[in-house]
């Protein structure tokens, strides 16, 4: 694997080059397999030439790039299925991938390994609204299936990547969106699910109704990362579409200022549909790139958006006004229209690719930390990025805590790309001992899996992989991500044996 | 059952230790408010309690989370954060539950319509494994997606993986006012339309449910905040044009109270259904025929149907033709399955899972 934290171009500016050492390394004797890939889906499905491969050398994270030894591109579960057990077969690792929006290499490809790409399976199965169900392949794109149910009813978890990111990729990462304080993550609206098993075997999981018997393995995969297996068939909840939507952005003199009204505003009972912040930095990126009229010296914007009932949205946001006014915001802006309503968003949301206007390359982080410590931490990151000669800006989903600090850097300027690494780790850190996490929506992946030993002990990356081994013994499924270090699974049940590699040092295991 | 010595440990270290040594088969128990639940297998050996573990290790109340030890009663922690105005929106029906026992068993109550299950609330957890492993999950931010979500594996898992020892919590603040809107009718397909209608409004319910009980039945809509009693008159207009008789009670604390109870049985079985919103007019009737009451949450499509005696088999067999159902409290010489079977495969995968877990097999 090229790791290019750091080092190359940051995303958005297209792929980065490849290494010499990774062009010069010389393709796994895939050959037996791809002929019975061949067979099974058609020649048109299985690619192997060497320039179309690289087109799945990365996912939405640009700094990591690997060249997958065949590209499968299945039309069905049973397609998925015959692949998955040439695979296991054959004893070849593969990894599904999505549209590939993904921020933390969880579609990374592995070296001689099968890449799975589920982009053909995009049928809408069913729509059940008199039960507020959807059923999808898992190609199916998240907004889709707003289309799919509207105009009545809408699918909320909408991450920024909505318009592209498959329903697959969603399950895979539990992602998030600006909406999710309100109304939750994928987790809380996957009902059902048909997985493939890394040897093949084709599970259901739950389906339409609640509580089905057993474990919840459903909840054990939604967010395991493509690592337990691949889902095919998904069902999903849907809600009714809200009466109403009122949106404001409010500027404040500083994020802590900010801050201190997300307190006041949750404390005050308010569940905001959205509530969002950026700090001068990105306010001034974003506004040379939108011109959506975001006061360049403001020192924070805080979007808030409430939806709901007529009554209950129209008395609420009263309320948020008066918040916003009595700790001295220096404007308030609410939107009397649709129109407005866009281009508030427009700043929010165009404030990732705005920032190639700040730097050349920056590198984006997805800490979470308790709301209340927001003061001390981004206090913490200025120290920290002043301490390294950097500049930090700050986009983030305030209501849950969830910051997306960007690291700014110049790639040709020497020896910065590795303070801008160094930096990065230092705000992880900074993010977990306020008592956070070092990833709110992005995964884990292969880029953060060095900062999980910062949040668990060995004891408990041991009882992950129980689950992981319970699924995948031979660690077939999307190998190399989540876990900081290549763990074994032991056979079960039996005393204990040290493993050859355990015992050479190799490997560890619980 | 036999008599069992029950210890309760003062730590969860101890608790730990003790689910290792333990002569197998280990039962984890909290208050002892569901123990009739238990699946099936051979009379436990030996028994701890949670109920040593009783701290409420933390309330942050301006991140609106808390973390809690497993023994500390659901009452008394709701007690601690209302005192901030907060609530963790659990609301099943035993007061004297212990927050483990609500956690491992996933049982729930109306507030669920709103704010989700167990599942959806807990947002990290420490348990102790067999072996006598304390392993975390999750944390204690309300949103993070860093490792495998083990709290969710646990969640209604019936002590079968291991010992719950603390839960993190995302908690809510308290709805202020509440009023409710109720729509009664004796026929089951008025009061299906009238959950339908109401759960696809753009209405915000802290809680849609039905009920049936002695040949009628109703259906209730419960809406708090500052817009509590518009929100209520624009759902009893909705009831009404389904057919139902109306009204608003603002004082409703005493019917929801009563939908909780439906939850239980004394002598009798107590079963949860997991089915569809479509489903509640023939469910309805398959109560009425069989003389059995029914409550549950419309809008999700989980319903609880009761039978204190008569034929009860019967009950679980008609309805397990076609929903899941899990079986809670029973009389111990009924001979049913606790859980509605599943494909081979899934059975499969979970055996797979309980036995990276518990691989002894000391626990359930």
């Amino acid at each position: 694997m090229t790791s290019r934290a750091g080092a190359g171009p940051a995303w958005g500016e297209g792929p980065p080059p490849r290494s010499a050492e990774q062009a010069s390394r010389p393709a796994a004797d895939l050959g037996p397999l791809v002929t019975e890939l061949r067979a099974l889906i058609g020649d048109e499905h299985v690619v192997t030439h060497e320039h179309q491969l690289r087109t799945y050398e990365s996912d939405g994270l640009l700094q990591y790039a690997v060249t997958p030894g065949a590209v499968v591109l299945p039309g069905s579960a049973a397609d998925v299925q015959a692949l998955v057990r040439a695979c296991h077969r054959a004893g070849v690792p593969f990894v599904a991938r999505g549209a590939g929006s993904g921020l933390s290499g969880g579609a990374l490809p592995v070296e001689g390994g099968v890449l799975i790409s589920l982009t053909r399976m995009t049928r809408v199965l069913e729509v059940d609204l008199p039960n507020q169900r959807v059923v999808v392949e898992p190609g199916v794109t998240n907004v889709a299936v707003s289309q799919a149910v509207g105009p009545d009813h809408f699918y909320p978890p909408d991450p920024s990547s909505q318009i592209v990111c498959t329903i697959g990729g969603n399950v895979a990462e539990n992602s998030g969106g600006a909406h999710c304080f309100k109304y939750g993550f994928t987790t809380n609206y996957v009902t059902g699910l048909e997985i493939v098993l890394p040897d093949g075997e084709l599970v259901r999981l739950g389906g339409k109704e609640l509580d089905p018997p057993g474990l919840d393995l459903l909840g054990a995969f939604v967010g395991s990362e493509g690592t337990l297996g691949v889902a095919t068939r998904i069902w999903l909840r849907v809600v009714p579409r809200p009466e109403s939507v009122r949106t404001l952005v409010a500027f404040f003199g500083s994020t802590v200022q900010a801050g201190e009204v997300v307190s006041e505003i949750v404390a005050a009972g308010v569940v905001p549909g959205a509530i969002e912040m950026m700090d001068n930095l990105s306010i001034r990126a974003a506004e040379r790139a939108t011109g959506a009229g975001y006061p360049p010296d403001a020192g924070a914007a805080l979007v808030v958006e409430l939806d709901g009932s007529e009554a209950e949205c129209a008395a609420r946001f009263d309320q948020v006004v008066a918040i916003c006014e009595r700790a001295g915001a220096d404007s308030v802006r609410v939107a009397r229209d649709e129109a407005e309503r866009e281009l508030i968003w427009k700043a929010r949301k165009a404030a990732f690719a705005a920032m190639g206007r700040i730097a050349p390359n920056y590198y984006v982080q997805d800490s979470v930390i308790p709301r209340t410590r927001l003061a001390e931490v981004l206090g913490r990151i200025e120290e920290l990025a002043s301490e390294h000669r950097l500049q930090v800006a700050n986009v983030f989903h305030a209501g849950d805590g969830n910051l997306h600090p960007l690291v700014c850097y110049d790639g040709a300027s020497p020896g910065e790309a590795e303070r801008a690494e160094a930096l990065a780790g230092l705000i992880v850190q900074a993010c977990v001992d306020a008592g956070g996490s070092i990833t709110g929506e992005h995964g884990v992946g292969v880029d953060k899996k060095r900062y999980m030993p910062a949040m668990f002990d060995d004891a408990d990356l041991a009882a992950f992989q129980r689950l992981r081994c319970a699924f995948d013994p031979e660690q077939r499924a999307n190998p190399g991500k989540v876990m900081p270090t290549p763990r074994l699974c032991g056979e079960v049940p039996g005393p204990y044996r040290r493993h050859p590699l355990e015992q050479a040092g190799v490997a560890e295991r619980f | 059952m036999a008599s069992t010595a029950v210890t309760a440990p003062a730590s969860a270290e101890e608790l730990a230790a003790a689910l290792a040594e333990s002569p197998a088969p280990v039962r984890v128990r909290g208050a002892g408010t569901k123990l009739g639940w238990a699946l099936p297998g051979a009379a436990p050996a030996s028994e701890l309690a949670t109920t040593g573990l009783d701290r409420i290790v933390e309330h942050n109340a301006g991140d609106l989370t808390a973390v809690v030890q497993a023994g500390v009663p659901l009452a008394r922690a709701q007690a601690a954060f209302a005192k901030e105005g907060q609530m963790l929106a659990l609301d099943p029906p035993d007061a004297g539950a212990t927050v483990g026992g609500v956690v491992a068993s996933g049982d729930s109550g109306p507030l669920r319509a709103r704010y989700g299950g167990v599942r959806d609330l807990v947002v990290g957890m420490r348990v102790a494994l067999a072996d006598g492993t304390l392993a975390r999950s999750g944390g204690k931010v309300i949103k993070n997606v860093a490792g495998y979500d083990l709290a969710k594996l646990f969640a209604g898992s019936l002590g079968r993986l291991g010992a719950v020892v603390e839960v993190s919590v995302r908690l809510h603040p308290l709805p202020p006012a509440t009023s409710t809107a109720l729509g009664a009718s004796r026929d089951p397909d008025a009061l299906g339309a009238a959950a339908l209608a109401l759960s696809h409004a753009p209405l915000e319910q802290l809680g849609l449910d039905a009920r049936w009980a002695g040949g009628e039945g109703a259906v209730l809509a419960r809406f708090g905040g500052s817009e509590a009693r518009p929100q209520a008159d624009a759902a009893e207009r909705l009831l009404r044009e389904a057919g139902c008789r109306t009204e608003i009670v603002d004082d409703d604390e005493p019917l929801w109270r009563a939908q909780r109870d439906g939850q239980r049985s004394g002598a009798g079985v107590a079963l949860r259904v997991s089915a569809l919103q479509t489903d509640l007019p023939s469910l309805v009737r398959v109560a009425e025929r069989r003389g059995a009451e029914l409550v549950g949450r419309a809008g999700l499509g989980l319903f609880w149907l009761r039978l204190d005696q008569g034929d009860l088999g019967g009950l679980v067999h008609e309805l397990r033709a076609s929903h899941p159902v899990r079986v809670l409290d029973r009389p111990s010489d009924l001979e049913v399955e606790p859980e509605s079977p599943l494909e081979p495969g899934t059975a499969a995968l979970m055996r797979r899972v309980k036995d990276r877990f518990d691989p002894e097999g000391r626990l359930p």
